[in-house]
């Protein structure tokens, strides 16, 4: 760990300031992969901006009829919220996937959204890693690439974002509310947040420096049957292989969004017509394009399968 | 004490307080937080520093350049240690590569420097300032690719590479029905929860280390060997170990380093080996292949067993002997065995719980499944008919005890064994495929000789001193016992005290020999300190009984203490063995049974339930023993679906080395276990008639699942872990 000057933020536009005018500066909420990743060197920031005291750690009914959820909500509190378990039963499964209950208690929804791969190369830095040092090349493809992503991926990096909150927040169209450095504020489809690897795999986000995340806000109840499918290959505490979040309606209609496969949420709303014909052409449609790897072509097949079994669940 | 001819009645058969589920004496301090230890032994002396170990980012070749500067120059720092400014080192015989490397490297992460800081964190931003260049040599890191390289490792004393009995080759070729199958296991990582660690403190020529260690003596021998000084001068600590698993058997680079950085710093210097280094700076289980051929009569009967494997290891290194079980545990006249070894640059391989049994089993207990189905026999069924009670390569050899057909049928009997339906995939639980599945459990019993003192003093308390190491084990428990009953007291009137060189030297903690060695040795102490106590009392010790804190004899009754009222009274004795286990093949047995559930769609296994029944000897502390078993279970459950050592083999070196992605079972992957010990004694084995069970209860699990999974879904798996991408493609439709 490198030596970093740390402070405490006073406002969400104060945090932005600060963030973007201190180079090598970082967010801190909980934690718990940011240290993580720090130890290891990973992560050097020079200045630490800790934004816990920010009070935006409260879920409130949104204007239009949907939920507001505070960027420093921990992930246990948002699983157990009684609006969020009765109307967004897809997110409080998908966080209670995730993680450990310790880790969830610390967690909040920005830092699970902005939180970095678990390649495990890009955890070790005696190995290159596009990622982690822009252009010193990818170990992975060709490496250990098993847990890794086969679509949406790129020649400079097969990363997969590890998230299981990201994937049920995709799935219900979630928007994501920012402040930026001028105070001013944004709102931006979750769709939009995370970006394609490219050429550029070090950069994971849209947001601008020192952007900072204040809210998730969730639509109106979808309604449906609300289904988090997490296929692993530990029962807990494991990273999915394939997830599948997904809302489905009596008509055979839904929103399905999958995860473990790709460098974002994996959602293609043009597929979703597909739907009512099962997950064998559903999951074609989500999956075009798709260049998985020797070690994790298997993917292909669980996503279908995933896909499929939940469709059943959600018919029977 | 020398152990040459079987056990008669003693006191320990009173089983008042040995063969008693009594909790772990040192429970309190485990749970409390207050058993001390390596990298807590904060005030054992002053001044402590923190080193920090930097691993060699490549897996083969040299260290051409290294610059120190800015490490040297970073805040807090004491001393930066590298072969260079080591000097010359010379290196314990059980350790394959040189635990500090440089300029040579000869595996990933293998340590290249110490840096020696205040505190934690300045030598751990120090060793980051650290400048390597590597001139990258060419590495061998494939065993499949290296298989056909492979050569006949020597014969070791105890176990020859290659055996043959009858005509294998002929009788295989004549049988009516036959297998020849390859299954393959993975590396493994002993993945314990405390990581190497250790402090290091000089007091002028004199070192004392606190560690992690199972083998207190074999480490004072190694660190002495390795720093070119005396024995005499090192005295090794080791009271408490998070977890071993065979990964503590041996000096790793935490101790030296430690002892080194204390002598450049001038301070004691503790060193714990960082997450990250656990995988690739230690020792692991060696991956297999394993060929396995059985020829047998249509009616079952073996006529022909083989068994090869082949492993890999750095120049110097040894095989992995999973053929050892197979020499033992099925009849046949004709048989072979072979290993054969190749050199990959992969981290040293070495023993980790059960080595050779371990994964020999979960290869020969398929092929028993197998060859069951090929015979439309039931595999339990096929196992008894091709039981033996002697060594079925030397026939005048029998068994001191087996009762291996004992086990299946019991387990056969609790486990609801007759509802399993020979075919496989007919049942079927909502979206889960569930099928049964059982193996034979089989592990050597292997005695080592084991020393102890015992000191009785005015106030009755006995108090126990020996190396021997309680790795988790419950040695602390067994000991105090065995103690308690050799003498007559309870349990609050024993002291156990353990893991210090300046103790006797004791069997210590591997190849499930500790508990019954240790206890044995204990035992032979003890009876030295009734002889004193009788001596003392004016009685006959052959007559004397000790019980209820007196000693009685005749018609007098005198208070134990008595004895130690002008002084304590000391026992000593060293318990050595003589040919029993020459004579007569000492083994431990057990069937293993699984119900495991396919989840029809997605493929994830999950275990329903697990039962263990074991044929161990004496139990001598059934709470102890069980949580022994139950915890090697659970690690063959890893084992079956889930670790793995990822081998990179481009750049040679385990890619997933963390507890992130080196999965091993965690709760929700367990559900319900049983175990059953059979009543028994082996007097063959010991005074204590006792034998292991902390390996046992690993071998065979693995193939149990197996056969579970085969019988769930029809689906064979012969390379493990038996993850959900090799079901997948065979798999039924999921609606």
């Amino acid at each position: 760990m490198r030596a970093f000057t740390y402070e405490r933020a006073t406002s969400p536009a104060a945090a932005a300031k600060a963030a973007a005018g201190t180079r090598g500066a970082k967010f801190i909420a909980g934690g718990t992969n940011l240290l993580d990743l720090m130890k290891l060197q990973i992560e050097t920031p020079s200045h630490v901006i800790d934004v816990n005291g920010l009070k935006l750690d409260t879920i409130e009914a949104a204007p239009e009829g949907g939920l507001r959820i505070g960027a420093l909500v921990r992930n246990t509190a948002l699983a157990a919220d009684e609006r969020v378990r009765r109307d967004y039963g897809v997110l409080s499964r998908a966080l209670l996937a995730g993680a450990s209950g310790q880790l969830r208690n610390r967690a909040t929804t920005a830092g699970n959204l902005l939180q970095r791969t678990r390649c495990p190369y890009f955890y070790d830095t005696a190995q290159p890693c596009n990622k982690r040092e822009p252009g010193s090349g990818c170990s992975a493809l060709g490496g250990f690439s098993r847990q890794l992503g086969i679509i949406g991926t790129s020649d400079a990096c097969i990363a997969t974002h590890p998230s299981d909150m990201a994937v049920a927040m995709r799935a219900l169209d979630a928007t994501i509310e920012t402040v930026k450095p001028d105070a001013s504020t944004r709102t931006m489809p979750i769709a939009e947040l995370h970006r394609a690897p490219g050429s550029t795999p070090h950069l994971e986000t849209t947001l601008a420096p020192g952007e900072l995340i204040t809210a998730v806000t969730l639509p109106r109840p979808a309604g449906g049957t609300q289904i988090y499918r997490k296929v692993r290959d530990r029962a807990s505490y494991a990273f999915a292989l394939v997830s599948v979040a997904a809302i489905i309606q009596r008509d055979g209609s839904g929103q399905v969004a999958l995860g473990g496969i790709a460098p974002k949420p994996w959602r293609v709303e043009a597929a979703e017509a597909e739907l009512p014909r099962g997950g064998k052409a559903a999951a074609a449609a989500l999956l075009n394009g798709a260049r998985p790897t020797r070690e994790n072509a298997f993917k292909l097949m669980l996503a279908e399968r995933t896909l499929g079994a939940v469709l059943s669940e959600a018919r029977a | 004490m020398k152990f040459d001819t079987p056990a008669t009645q003693n006191p320990i058969d009173r089983q008042t307080v040995v063969g008693q589920p009594r909790d772990r004496v040192d429970g309190p301090l485990k749970v409390s937080g207050t058993a001390r230890y390596a990298y807590e032994q904060h005030d054992v002396v002053p001044n402590q520093a923190y080193g920090y170990v930097l691993g060699a980012a490549i897996a083969k070749g040299r260290v051409s350049s290294i610059d120190l500067k800015s490490a040297k120059a970073a805040a807090g720092v004491l001393a930066v240690v590298t072969a260079k400014e080591a000097g010359k080192l010379g290196k314990g015989k059980r350790n394959t590569a040189k635990l500090l490397g440089g300029p040579e490297i000869d595996h990933y992460h293998q340590a290249i420097a110490l840096v020696v800081a205040e505190t934690f964190e300045q030598a751990r931003a120090a060793a980051s300032l650290i400048r390597v260049d590597y001139a990258t040599g060419r590495g061998s890191f494939d065993l499949e690719a290296a298989k056909d390289r492979a050569t006949k490792p020597p014969d070791e004393d105890s176990s020859p590479t290659d055996t043959s009995v009858g005509d294998f080759s002929g009788a295989f070729a004549k049988a009516p029905v036959t297998l020849d199958q390859t299954y393959t296991t993975p590396d493994q990582s002993h993945a314990m929860m405390e990581p190497h660690a250790s402090l290091a403190a000089w007091e002028g020529e004199k070192l004392t280390v606190w560690t992690s260690n199972q083998m207190v003596d074999w480490g004072v021998t190694d660190l002495a060997q390795t720093l070119g000084i005396p024995k005499s001068n090192v005295r090794l600590v080791s009271p408490f170990i998070g977890g071993g698993f065979g990964g503590k058997l041996f000096l790793r680079a935490d101790v030296l380093l430690a002892a080194l950085g204390a002598r450049a710093a001038k301070r004691p210097v503790k060193v714990a080996l960082q997450r990250p280094l656990m995988i690739n700076n230690t020792t692991h289980r060696p991956a297999t292949i394993q060929r396995i051929r059985v020829g047998a009569t249509k009616d079952g009967k073996i006529t022909a067993i083989g068994h090869e494997s082949w492993s890999g290891d750095l120049p110097d290194g040894g095989p992995e002997v999973a053929v050892q079980q197979t020499r033992l545990l099925y009849a046949g006249a004709n048989r072979m065995t072979a290993m054969r070894l190749a050199v990959l640059d992969l981290p040293e391989g070495n023993a980790m719980r059960a080595p050779g049994e371990a994964p020999g089993l979960m290869a020969l207990e398929i092929a028993m499944d197998e060859m069951a189905e090929k015979l439309g026999i039931d595999p339990i069924a096929f196992r008894a008919l091709n039981d033996t009670q002697v060594d079925p390569e030397k026939p005048k050899r029998p068994f001191s005890m087996r009762r291996l057909d004992e086990c299946f049928k019991v387990g056969a009997d609790r486990f609801g064994w007759s509802r399993r339906s020979a075919r496989p995939a007919q049942s079927r639980d909502g979206r889960w495929l569930v099928g049964i599945g059982a193996a034979a459990a089989f592990r050597n019993n292997l005695v080592m000789k084991s020393a102890a003192w015992v000191r009785l003093d005015a106030n009755g308390i006995v108090t126990v001193e020996t190396d021997m190491t309680d790795i988790g084990t419950g040695s602390y428990t067994i000991i105090a016992q065995t103690a308690a009953e050799m003498l007559g007291v309870g349990l609050d009137k024993v002291v156990v005290r353990l893991g210090d060189s300046t103790f006797p030297v004791s069997a210590g903690s591997g190849g499930q020999w500790g508990g019954n060695s240790s206890t044995a040795g204990v035992y032979a102490a003890c009876i030295k300190l009734r002889e004193a106590v009788a001596q003392k009392l004016g009685i006959n010790s052959t007559e004397a009984e000790f019980a209820d804190g007196e000693v009685r004899a005749g018609n007098r009754n005198m208070p134990l203490a008595q004895a130690a009222a002008s002084g304590p009274l000391v026992g000593e004795d060293i318990l050595e063995y003589g040919n029993l286990d020459k004579t007569h093949q000492q083994s431990t047995f057990g069937a293993h049974f699984v119900e495991v559930g396919v989840d029809v769609a997605t493929a994830e296994t999950r275990i329903r339930r697990m039962l263990a029944v074991c044929s161990a000897g004496r139990i001598l502390n059934p709470k102890t023993a069980r949580s022994q078993v139950i915890g090697a279970m659970t690690m063959g459950a890893g084992a079956a679906l889930m670790e793995e050592l990822a081998v990179d083999s481009r750049r040679g070196f385990f890619v997933n080395h963390d507890l992130a992605s080196y999965e091993v079972p965690v709760h929700a992957d367990i559900p319900h276990q049983e175990v059953i010990f059979l009543d028994e004694t082996d007097p063959m084995s010991s005074p204590m008639k006792a034998k292991g069970v902390g390996e046992l209860g690993i071998c065979g699990v693995g193939s149990a699942v197996a056969n579970a999974i085969y019988n769930a879904t029809g689906i064979r798996v012969r390379d493990y872990p038996i993850t959900l991408d090799k079901l997948l493609e065979r798999m039924p439709d999921a609606a």
